[in-house]
């Protein structure tokens, strides 16, 4: 978004948020966040813990007021109308916030009975969506039973009981071990297919990649980047290519000899010198010759090509 | 799977107002059921709720109760009444540890994000934790009866008296939503919980005769709402002048009712 003009808000987004501001006493706050997410696509909300990536999705699922700005989902102002935009969303949480003492099925049932289905679509719903999430073996168990994984998919069927058009998840992978997040991905991935609006916030760039469209990433309650994660990641730019020498002498004289490479002189006991790759192949037999010609022996040689974490990293300086 | 996907939108569901009295009714049934059920897949809850004033029972009835004269009166028959107040007030901890654990869990949150009426959390809350307090209640009168403890008046009165016992509780469970809502977890609830009810129940008449007291507790014991409640409660289970009694009790249990919920229902509101 260029700027903060309302008449951005149009009948195709699905959630639009415009200089959001909530301020707290400690960190999590939000200093004017602005968004938009195109009704069907995937917003990947990327940033360290306490940037205020949850108290955004708490702003937008209306269980917390904005100091200031606007935000509208599914159509409904969150503060005007929340009721109406509760009606339209699907919230999984960070924590998976299911009820320990009663089934999956139980689960399933009441957060449909408190949507305001009748018993038996609830009833229905419940039974599809242990189905889906492959869940039915367990549905008649207490969830304190249930997995790390299985609790997550439960909470994420829970979200989905009324078909929400927009469902916001917030880290819905924090804690999961590899096997269950590829799960979770996949079923994530699936409903995306089905044309449902997505706003995802989590810390692993891996998921940004791989589940949205667009990322934004915030920091300290304010929008440091967005685009598409090939943009994000063209920002940063080049490829780079790293040489490693025997010692920190020859690292230390090899990265003066390929100054002109734009070569960053290697830290104290480093033994590793790093450039950018402009230009391709022709450019790493240029440096290796200029080395070959200085009789500076190269031990190691990689191409690193920038990730989304270089992005994240060189954007709030945090892992 | 996936084979006939049920059709939500928009016939088999009300898109009309979510916010009406009847949904009220009906999502705070549907958490009272839910918090019901909560207390019936654990039910050593409810045994752990009966173990404390049981051992109060032991302990005043065997260990001081020999020390303690209460002037006209079987002690046991004063003692009990008290111990059925203190239960009830104890009993409505709960409602501050359930609410809080829903909230440390994250489960407020997904309830506020649902078109659910606003005030049925806590309405559901504390009536499962009324009808909870009944069974504990039901139960003291049973351990009361076994050791020695006899009614002196009829059976509509001793009713009554439960009524009241299960009014407090009910009065006593909002004051202790407002602590839940406040608190970020079970354990902080509890810890909040007991300077609150220490003062209450024991500065008050529930175990003994106020009158024995120094003179700057006498006031506060004999005109607070546990010693209120107690009173009510003897007089409705043991005879002598009711009516009065049980009025400023019930004074009680509807002025913190009525005072405390509507900010409690804010409270989640803001929270």
């Amino acid at each position: 978004m260029v700027n903060g003009v309302p008449s951005s808000i149009t009948s195709t987004s699905s959630i639009t948020a415009e200089g959001l501001v909530k301020h707290f006493a400690d960190v999590h706050a939000v200093n004017g966040v602005s968004l938009d997410v195109p009704t069907g696509t995937v917003l990947g909300l990327l940033g360290p813990n306490g940037a205020g990536k949850t108290t955004v999705v708490r702003i937008l699922t209306t269980t917390l007021h904005p100091d200031a700005g606007r935000a509208v989902v599914a159509g409904h102002d969150v503060v005007a109308s929340p009721q109406a935009v509760r009606r339209s969303i699907g919230l999984a949480g960070q924590y998976a916030a299911v009820d320990e003492n009663l089934t999956g099925r139980e689960n399933l049932t009441l957060v449909g009975r408190l949507s305001h289905l009748t018993k038996s679509v609830a009833a229905r719903r419940a039974v599809e969506l242990l189905d889906q999430f492959h869940l039915s073996d367990a549905g008649n168990r207490p969830a304190r039973t249930y997995s790390g994984g299985m609790r997550r998919r439960l909470d994420l069927a829970a979200a989905l009981v009324t078909h929400p058009p927009v469902l916001l998840l917030d880290e819905p992978t924090a804690g999961l071990d590899p096997a269950s997040r590829q799960d979770l991905w996949e079923v994530i991935g699936n409903l995306v297919a089905d044309g449902t609006t997505v706003l995802l916030t989590t810390q692993y760039l891996e998921e940004a990649d791989r589940l949205a469209d667009r990322i934004v990433v915030i920091d300290k309650g304010l929008v440091v980047a967005e685009g598409t994660a090939a943009e994000l990641k063209s920002r940063l730019g080049e490829t780079t290519l790293a040489l490693g020498f025997a010692d920190v002498e020859s690292a230390t004289l090899a990265a003066v000899r390929l100054a002109d490479f734009n070569a960053v002189r290697p830290a104290t006991a480093e033994t590793t010198v790093r450039l950018p790759l402009r230009g391709g192949a022709r450019v790493v037999r240029d440096v290796l010759n200029r080395l070959a010609d200085a009789g500076i022996e190269v031990g190691r040689l990689d191409l690193h090509e920038p990730t989304l974490d270089d992005v994240f990293l060189s954007l709030t300086g945090t892992p | 799977m996936n084979t006939a996907p049920t059709e939500i939108r928009p016939t088999a569901r009300s898109v009309a107002a979510d916010d009406g009295v009847l949904w009220a009714v009906r999502d705070t049934l549907a958490m009272t059921w839910r918090n019901l059920t909560t207390i019936r897949r654990v039910p050593q809850l409810l045994v752990f709720a009966i173990i404390q004033p049981t051992i109060f029972v032991l302990m005043f009835r065997y260990v001081f109760g020999g020390s303690i004269t209460i002037p006209g009166i079987n002690y046991v028959d004063y003692l009990m009444p008290g111990i059925f107040v203190q239960t009830c007030a104890f009993g409505a901890i709960n409602t501050a540890v359930g609410l809080a654990e829903d909230k440390g869990k994250g489960l407020l949150e997904r309830l506020r994000s649902l078109p659910m009426s606003r005030s049925a959390v806590l309405g559901g809350r504390v009536l499962a934790d009324t009808t909870r307090n009944v069974f504990v209640v039901l139960l003291m009168l049973a351990i009361g009866y076994a050791v020695g403890f006899r009614t002196h008046t009829n059976a509509i009165m001793v009713l009554l008296g439960v009524g009241l016992l299960v009014l407090f509780g009910f009065a006593l469970s909002w004051i202790f939503a407002l602590i839940g809502l406040s608190v970020t977890n079970g354990e902080a609830a509890q810890a909040a919980a007991f300077p609150l009810l220490a003062p209450l129940v024991f500065a008050s008449n529930a175990f003994v005769d106020p009158s024995k007291m120094p003179g700057w507790l006498r006031g506060w014991a004999r005109h607070q709402p546990v010693s209120a409640a107690a009173d009510a409660v003897r007089a409705c289970m043991l005879g002598g002048p009711t009516a009065t009694k049980v009025l400023t009790a019930m004074a009680w249990s509807f002025g913190i009712s009525l005072v405390i919920a509507p900010i409690a229902v804010r409270r989640y509101h803001h929270a």
